[in-house]
């Protein structure tokens, strides 16, 4: 079945005339049955137009309504990304994946505020996307460097996750749904909601998490992962050798106060059955190891 | 982003909010004007760096005359402060701020920062002002007092009222402190702060209740529509080669190691610092050159390396999903000739166009060290510098 997504999604892009959403809704276009699933673009501003045979529409409302769409991928600029947002769950749609990075936090606090109650999930900001392999990629991470299989995959790194999959590759295993839910402090679907979709998900044998320093999702979700799970599920996290009060790179990536470290999360992964390598280098030959 | 403390008050008087008063100094000579000016029989000279800690570490100091004002003053300016949060290095203090000493009858603790699981802003409270605050919640948990804000209505007369009693503050001086909890979420609303601290919070024997410290950092993702903000950023408080990086858009931070890290992508970049310790190495860096990277970009890159003293190798790591391998070479190639390279350099491919971006470096001339995946990069990285600190001083 593969979670959230497959190839009966149909996908929306807020933002699609920008240069981001042109060429990424190209790229998702080219691969698998995209196709199929990219079925609309959206832009208040150039209704009736369309993108390289994909018509545009003013609002979320309206694409949805004359193409049933039900997903929605986002580039539009920081300023303005958590606005597309509300809109698109005003719409009731059932997923959102939002690729901006950049968006305040005091912005995102008013949209998840907002989405309490409603039935649209929301993936990232800041993140790379989600894709079931030979079905459908909504995002940017690179479509060839998977394949369909049994693996889950969730992080909230972009290129990390990469890694994590190209050694999966090299091991011959395939993946189910690879999720990045990004590098924000404040977002959408957290370790331990893909954990749960995956748990519940017929085709998926196994979980590789990848984390890294900064919050508690991590440990929330290896805390579920003990009393619930019933596949094997690794992890890595990144940032054993990142300093103190200082923000890497991603803007939740921050050990503050003394929490949030590599080493506490990893400590509390294990302490929940959970197998944990300190090598990024072994990610792949870990999951293949519990299998 | 962080401001000074007296920069912090600035901002939390124009909500209403009660502190002693000040004035900021740049030299000993204006302290002593400062205090002449303010009046009173007491000032307290601060330090104003942006690290918290000050007091302990000897940056903030008593004085009962003028004559004291100047010589804490003139002890304080430009000494290198150390606190528990500059690191041993300590940060030289180009900054000073005299207030009018206030008699105090008891201290409290007030914060606010962004809850991530709860997705709301914490107000948190405590008796325990003046410590720590790490600490009292490690060792005293029922000390400390949370109440988290609805983003929509703000912070509640209610909660406020719930957050100050808590504490102990008395019955007759609740209303002025909960005026002034509602004014400090506003202010911390109002201009996107990610973190704000009064400590301590103080009772004065004037039964007046006043923030005698502030502490705001701000989210750097709002930074655009915030100038006024922007406009008071202290260069002299960053890393230079930070700042360097800042201007080039490059996500770059200073390590005390030796191997100098270039990697796309934030996550990969911290797996690439854990992987060179792992394996015995220690990195002079984190830098994340983004999905971006132009060949001007990543010769600035170089350039940020190289002018780390400390730097005896280079490893570059690149997964190419957008950003292709062969672009990424070219760059690198470029870079290495610019910069005329001296330490060794080990580079790792991997992704889109990869095959392409290989050939570039071996084609280069260039002495570049290729490397067929994560580990065996790290370790052809520690290797290097083993070789390079072991080799004979000629």
């Amino acid at each position: 079945m593969s979670i959230l997504i497959n190839r009966n999604s149909r996908v929306m892009t807020q933002g699609i005339t920008g240069k981001t959403g042109q060429f990424h809704t190209r790229m998702c276009r080219d691969y698998a049955n995209g196709k199929a699933c990219f079925v609309a673009g959206v832009n208040p501003r150039k209704p009736g137009e369309n993108f390289e045979g994909i018509p545009v529409y003013a609002t979320v409302k309206e694409a949805k309504q004359q193409t049933g769409a039900n997903v929605s991928v986002i580039y539009v600029p920081p300023p303005f990304a958590a606005a597309a947002i509300d809109e698109a769950v005003e719409a009731e749609l059932d997923l959102v994946i939002c690729i901006t990075e950049g968006i305040p936090v005091r912005d995102m606090l008013r949209t998840r505020y907002k989405m309490q109650g409603k039935k649209t999930r929301l993936i990232g900001p800041n993140c790379p996307g989600i894709i079931t392999p030979d079905e459908i990629k909504i995002g940017i991470m690179p479509g060839y460097i998977h394949k369909k299989g049994r693996i889950g995959v969730v992080s909230r790194s972009g290129t990390l996750t990469y890694e994590a999959v190209a050694q999966l590759m090299a091991l011959g295993l395939g993946q189910s749904t690879c999720i990045g839910i990004g590098g924000d402090p404040v977002n959408g679907l957290k370790h331990l909601d893909v954990m749960q979709l995956f748990n519940d998900d017929d085709e998926t044998d196994a979980v590789l998490m990848v984390g890294e320093i900064g919050g508690t999702d991590e440990e929330d979700c290896a805390r579920w992962v003990k009393d619930h799970m019933r596949k094997p599920v690794v992890g890595f996290i990144a940032g054993v050798t990142a300093p103190p009060g200082k923000r890497m790179g991603h803007a939740g990536a921050i050990i503050s106060g003394g929490r949030g470290t590599a080493q506490e999360k990893l400590e509390v992964m294990e302490s929940c059955g959970i197998k944990v390598t300190r090598n990024p280098a072994e990610m792949g030959k870990l999951l293949k190891s519990v299998l | 982003m962080k401001i000074h403390e007296y920069q912090a008050k600035e901002i939390l008087q124009k909500y209403g909010v009660v502190t002693p008063k000040g004035i900021a100094c740049f030299s000993v000579d204006e302290a002593v004007s400062a205090a002449q000016q303010l009046g009173g029989k007491v000032w307290v000279v601060k330090a104003q760096i942006y690290a918290g800690g000050r007091g302990k570490g000897g940056g903030v100091k008593v004085a009962k005359s003028l004559d004291e004002v100047r010589q804490r003053a003139s002890e304080i300016l430009n000494m290198r402060l150390v606190t528990h949060q500059t690191g041993p290095e300590g940060q030289i203090v180009h900054r000073l701020f005299i207030e009018q000493g206030v008699p105090i009858e008891k201290e409290f603790y007030v914060g606010m920062v962004v809850d991530r699981s709860r997705q709301r802003v914490c107000l948190i409270t405590s008796s325990e002002g003046g410590m720590e605050i790490e600490k009292v919640a490690a060792e005293t948990p029922e000390k400390i007092h949370k109440v988290y804000v609805d983003p929509i209505a703000g912070l509640s007369q209610q909660q406020a009222v719930e957050a100050t009693q808590k504490i102990g503050i008395p019955a007759q001086n609740l209303p002025q402190a909960v005026t002034l909890l509602q004014s400090l979420y506003e202010a911390f609303d109002e201009s996107d702060a990610s973190l704000l601290e009064i400590n301590p919070l103080t009772l004065t024997a004037e039964q007046q209740v006043m923030a005698l410290d502030a502490k705001m950092n701000f989210d750097d993702n709002a930074l655009f529509r915030h100038p006024e903000i922007v406009a008071l950023r202290d260069l002299d408080e960053e890393d230079p080669l930070e700042i360097e990086a800042s201007k080039h858009e490059l996500s770059y931070i200073s390590l005390d190691g030796n191997i100098g890290c270039l990697v796309n992508g934030a996550g990969l970049a911290m797996a690439t610092m854990d992987i060179i310790k792992l394996y015995g190495g220690n990195p002079a860096n984190f830098l994340d050159v983004g999905g971006g990277a132009t060949a001007e970009k990543v010769t600035e890159a170089f350039k940020l390396m190289l002018s780390n003293p400390k730097l005896q190798a280079i490893l570059v790591n690149i997964f190419g999903g957008i950003m292709k391998c062969d672009v990424i070479a070219q760059g690198i190639v470029m870079a290495a000739r610019d910069v005329h390279l001296a330490v060794p350099l080990i580079v790792r491919l991997e992704g889109t166009h990869v095959e392409i971006g290989k050939k570039i470096l071996a084609d280069s001339g260039l002495p570049i060290i290729s490397a067929d995946n994560m580990a065996d990069a790290a370790q052809k990285a520690v290797n290097a510098t083993k070789a390079k600190s072991s080799s004979p001083q000629s």
